[in-house]
């Protein structure tokens, strides 16, 4: 299992972007992290790939276990070897390689692997098969975003971070990578899925937690926060009649109007 | 008509010289996006080592050690002097390498002696006749092995785990990382390569004269061959050195039938002159990614 114990995470020295966080990711689950812009999200998961340090980041109490054993202070090579990959926000494939190089070097860490990998990935993807040889830059964005996961799963990872996969992406497509997700766990990987698109997120998930500025508002099965009143009428955009800028506005003005009624 | 074709042979020799020590500049400043000013000194280490070696083991086996041993100092070099700055502005680290070619440069300049020392080569002077045009054996050496040189070094960009990660993270160093590249080995093995270049490249300049303290200034014009190429593309250095030797040597050839009122060689200044003239064209270079040359 991989926890987050108590995480506070600082750029530059001085700006917080985690105050406290945990959370846990079990083996073969997977877990959606939800939150507004600047929440901390991200943040999150560059902590558990270790790359913070090229943000100017560093996380300044708390820490990261795999297993029981602390590992928040390897280095990205290391954890990916120990199996932990993160797909980074807006795909961030290398545009001027072929699809095929892409994988290649997704399999950077668990080199004598890549050729079952590689099957395994171009069984999720078939689309990838036949644009193996294109330049990546000209595949679509659903395309990209899929050989982003793919070039992750290269190295066949135990963990696999998510941030944002369907960024930009029409809702078909947005079903397409679900759908993969829903595979690629059912295969025992375990997935933190941070999404802004929580009704996709929420219905595939086991698990949810909810951020804001930088702390776990939310910590709850992903059925509950699905059916919470709260999350749905800030997330999922049902019930809500103003424009509100907070989780926890929602909640103030509800137990408000809970209160007075 | 065989006059030009002379001094194309040499200006095709002299081009080999510039194109490997471009691409040694190419590599690194892919990398990190530095460009290191240490490549001279790899250079004239490279010769003067090779000097010494020669005599003991034959010139052969002394350019391969040779080569291996500046690799390997252009590697610790990099894992003492320039890794604990990475994160520092880049003019900072380009300073800092201007060191290391100057502290370099005086240690393998005091093995260089009062005798005159030669490498050992078994070209010399000698010449060949092609068709009527006399070319010197060096200069077809330096064109030869330069081209097998970079047909590894492509083959190795291209189908190794390493080449194939130093391109990925030349493109997106952070996506690179994620996928469990080892940023810290990439630098030091961009280095190792340019080291080693630079020192083939230091056997050839040196081919045929006994060895020049001055030797480094060569590697100076590696620096408009890298813009004239294109910052970060390794074809356009192999491309640009070829280019800046052969017109360097055609000038130096016509020199004083086209400039009679010129005492001094204009072949010195047309690598200058070459680059700005791509440069008013082209900015980001022949070959160069358009943003790179806004970095
Ligand atoms: N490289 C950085 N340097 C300084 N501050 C940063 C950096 N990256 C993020 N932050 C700050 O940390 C906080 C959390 O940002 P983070 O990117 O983790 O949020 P997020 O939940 O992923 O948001 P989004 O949904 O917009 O991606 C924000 O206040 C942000 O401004
Ligand atoms: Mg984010």
């Amino acid at each position: 299992m991989l926890a987050v114990n108590n995480l506070e995470v600082v750029y530059d020295d001085v700006v917080v972007a985690l105050r406290g966080v945990s959370i846990e990711v079990p083996d073969g689950r997977i877990v959606a992290l939800l939150g507004a812009n600047g929440a901390g999200k991200s943040s999150l998961l560059r902590s558990l790939s270790g790359l913070l340090d090229v943000h100017h980041g560093e996380i300044r109490k708390g820490g990261i276990t795999l297993d029981g054993e602390s590992v928040d202070s390897l280095r990205p090579a290391q954890l990916a070897k120990r199996g932990i990959k993160h797909v980074l926000e807006g795909r961030r494939i290398f545009k001027e390689l072929t699809v095929e190089e892409n994988l290649r070097v997704g399999a950077h860490a668990a080199p004598r692997d890549a050729g079952d990998n590689m099957t395994r990935v171009f069984d999720l993807f078939p689309r990838l098969v036949e644009r193996r040889q294109q330049t990546a830059g000209y595949l679509s964005g659903g395309e990209q975003q899929m050989l982003a996961i793919g070039r992750a799963l290269m190295s066949g990872p135990r963990y696999l971070l998510l941030d944002e996969p369907s960024l930009g992406l029409a809702p078909r497509v947005v079903g397409q990578i679900r759908d993969i997700i829903v595979e690629i766990n059912s295969q025992g990987t375990g997935v933190l899925l941070v999404e802004q698109n929580a009704t996709m997120a929420l219905s595939i998930a086991h698990h949810g937690y909810v951020m804001e500025t930088g702390r776990v508002v939310m910590d709850r099965p992903a059925s509950e926060l699905l059916a919470d009143d709260d999350v749905r009428e800030f997330y999922l955009g049902i019930g809500g009649d103003e424009e509100r800028t907070s989780f926890r506005d929602v909640k103030h003005y509800r137990r408000r109007k809970r209160w007075a009624s | 008509m065989t006059e030009l074709l002379t001094a194309v042979s040499i200006g095709a020799g002299n081009g080999s010289v510039y194109a490997l020590l471009a691409l040694g500049f190419v590599i690194i400043y892919k990398a990190m996006s530095v460009i290191s000013f240490a490549q001279p000194a790899f250079m004239l280490s490279g010769a003067v080592l090779v000097s010494h070696l020669s005599p003991r083991m034959g010139f052969v086996a002394a350019v391969v050690v040779g080569t291996i041993a500046i690799a390997v100092v252009a590697l610790v070099v990099e894992r003492v002097a320039v890794r604990p700055m990475v994160g520092k502005a880049v003019f900072v680290i380009a300073i800092i390498t201007i060191g290391i070619d100057i502290v370099v440069r005086v240690v393998a300049g005091a093995f260089v002696g009062v005798d005159p020392r030669t490498i050992g080569d078994p070209w010399g002077l000698d010449v060949t006749t092609i068709g009527g045009v006399q070319v010197q054996h060096r200069h077809i050496a330096a064109f030869v092995v330069t081209g097998l040189v970079v047909a590894l070094l492509f083959a190795f960009f291209r189908f190794t785990r390493m080449g194939l990660a130093m391109r990925a993270t030349a493109l997106d160093q952070e996506a690179a990382m994620a996928q469990g590249v080892d940023v810290g080995r990439v630098f030091a093995v961009s280095w190792a390569l340019a080291g080693a270049l630079a020192a083939i490249a230091g056997v050839f300049a040196s081919a045929g004269n006994p060895i020049d303290q001055n030797l480094w200034i060569i590697a100076l014009t590696a620096l408009p061959v890298i813009i004239l190429g294109g910052l970060d593309s390794l074809g356009g250095a192999v491309l640009g050195g070829l280019v800046i030797g052969i017109v360097q040597a055609v000038v130096s050839t016509y020199h004083s039938t086209w400039f009679p009122f010129l005492d001094t060689n204009s072949g010195a200044i047309v690598p200058y002159v070459l680059m700005l003239l791509v440069l008013l064209v082209r900015p980001q270079g022949l070959f160069g990614t358009k943003e790179v040359e806004r970095v």
